[in-house]
């Protein structure tokens, strides 16, 4: 049972459903016994970083999602999931959970050289240029493009964590892994093929990188 | 790079196409869930459905055509055509919509940008803008004005100003409609798609005019546009949705391939 986690941070139905066409039984919950429960971590949001990381604190999911990581559990941050697992972010000033060594920021304001400025948010399709073996990335062709939304990017202190780079404008981390957690900027459920492929690999992940 | 994106748009009423498309066989066929299946088979990036339905009844059942729609394609789609509230906004993201697509009610009542932007995010909110071309004048110095009810209306707003003040107000992205050109097939309005694209800081999809698979790539390049909106030239099957990325791709235009 992979246990997708509610913090008031947007509308998680879509995992959801994208799980239930890939017959991946889930639950939304902001329970933590329940999750404590689960096989699998789904961590997805979309809004604002320092609203998320206050929903967590108040139910106290900022302490399990570090101990989950701890544990060995699998745990897959999305989009802003992916973000706050930093230690800080310049949205909203935020201190963020500290699982991965870096910060979270925006992109700056005249991106790019062409004219028009690239425009942000970062929205559509661009492609991941992935860097390492994985099995939550096996089988899923190198520079596949998959489906963003965002207006700040991940740069993790130790770039060895770095799964995926994607160039807009300037060239940024688009996927984490590190030891049982993997985070991606983009949405798998939203990525079509290689999206629903990604979401089956974690899935069956166990949390090792064998 | 941020790949061009391709989007068929389909016209509802009461839960049915109101032209069929054709598929594979050559079967025409009316079902929205099932034209959106194909779609997203053949590579579009994104599906935009316009809601032709007045009637409290015809809402419900596209509620219900939305969330078929978000249980069997895992790519984004957004929904317009009549949306007035923002309880109106939230039931259709929570069947599953990434996007609402807010026309003549934005015109009207401006204020529903910034409501929904701030209870969805802008990223939610398409402002979308019907056009068409008069003299230049003192209120309409772009030579474009703002017309809505379907083109029926016009509103003595200027096309450029207007979509200025959706980006301020909170859209995340304009869906540009030409009157002028929506139906002819023969292109979209470069000059007009140039002008909104260039002063905006906000993606735009051109609409209106999409014929053959030249047209999309003047608009992308020559008119700066970030998505192309299509419609006849794929419902017919005179063109699907992988030839015409073909084509722009052995034109330099970045899309996204179909793994």
């Amino acid at each position: 049972m992979v246990g997708i986690v509610d913090y008031q941070a947007g509308n998680l139905t879509s995992v959801a459903r994208a799980l239930s066409f890939l017959q991946e039984p889930c639950v939304i919950t902001d329970d933590s016994n329940v999750l404590d429960r689960a096989s699998h971590i789904i961590f997805p949001g979309v809004g604002a970083a320092g609203t998320a990381m206050a929903n967590l604190r108040d139910k106290g999911l900022d302490q399990h999602l570090r101990k989950w990581v701890q544990n060995g559990k699998p745990v897959l941050g999305i989009c802003l999931g992916s973000q706050i697992i930093f230690d800080n972010s310049e949205e909203d000033d935020a201190a963020c959970l500290g699982i991965v060594p870096g910060s979270v920021k925006r992109f700056p304001p005249q991106l790019g050289e062409e004219v028009p400025r690239l425009k942000i948010p970062h929205m559509g399709w661009n492609s991941v240029d992935f860097q390492k073996q994985h099995p939550v990335f096996q089988d899923i062709p190198r520079q596949s493009s998959f489906y963003f939304v965002h207006s700040f990017y991940t740069a993790p202190d130790d770039e060895d964590c770095v799964a995926g780079w994607t160039n807009y404008g300037i060239r940024f981390c688009s996927a984490v892994a590190k030891d049982s957690l993997v985070a991606v900027q983009f949405h798998p459920e939203k990525s079509g093929r290689p999206g629903l492929m990604l979401l089956t690999n974690f899935c069956r992940w166990r949390g090792d990188h064998a | 790079m941020l790949s061009k994106r391709i989007i068929p748009c389909l016209d509802v009423r009461a839960g049915r196409l109101t032209k069929g498309i054709k598929f594979r066989e050559n079967l025409d066929i009316g079902d929205p869930v099932e034209a959106a299946r194909e779609y997203y088979e053949q590579g579009a990036d994104e599906i935009v459905f316009y809601d032709i339905t007045a009637s409290a009844e015809g809402r419900s059942i596209m509620l219900d055509v939305v969330k078929r729609v978000a249980e069997t394609i895992f790519i984004p789609f957004s929904v317009g055509g009549g949306i007035k509230t923002i309880e109106e906004m939230r039931q259709v993201i929570l069947a599953g919509a990434e996007k609402i697509s807010l026309n003549s009610q934005a015109v009207q009542h401006p204020a529903i940008i910034t409501e929904g932007a701030r209870a969805f995010g802008n990223q939610c909110i398409v402002l979308g803008m019907d056009v068409r071309k008069t003299p230049a004048s003192h209120r309409i110095p772009s030579g474009y004005e703002i017309v809505i009810n379907g083109g029926r209306t016009p509103t003595a707003l200027d096309a450029l100003w207007w979509a200025k003040e959706g980006e301020r107000l909170g859209a995340g992205e304009i869906c540009l409609n030409s009157i002028d050109a929506d139906g002819t097939q023969d292109g979209y309005e470069l000059t007009l798609t140039e002008m909104i694209s260039t002063g905006v800081g906000i993606p735009v999809i051109a609409s209106g005019g999409a014929g053959r698979p030249e047209h999309l790539l003047d608009v992308l390049t020559t008119g700066k546009a970030d998505a192309a909106l299509i419609a006849s030239m794929v419902h017919y099957r005179n063109y699907t949705i992988a030839t015409i990325k073909t084509f722009l791709a052995e034109n330099g235009v970045g899309v996204r391939n179909l793994w």
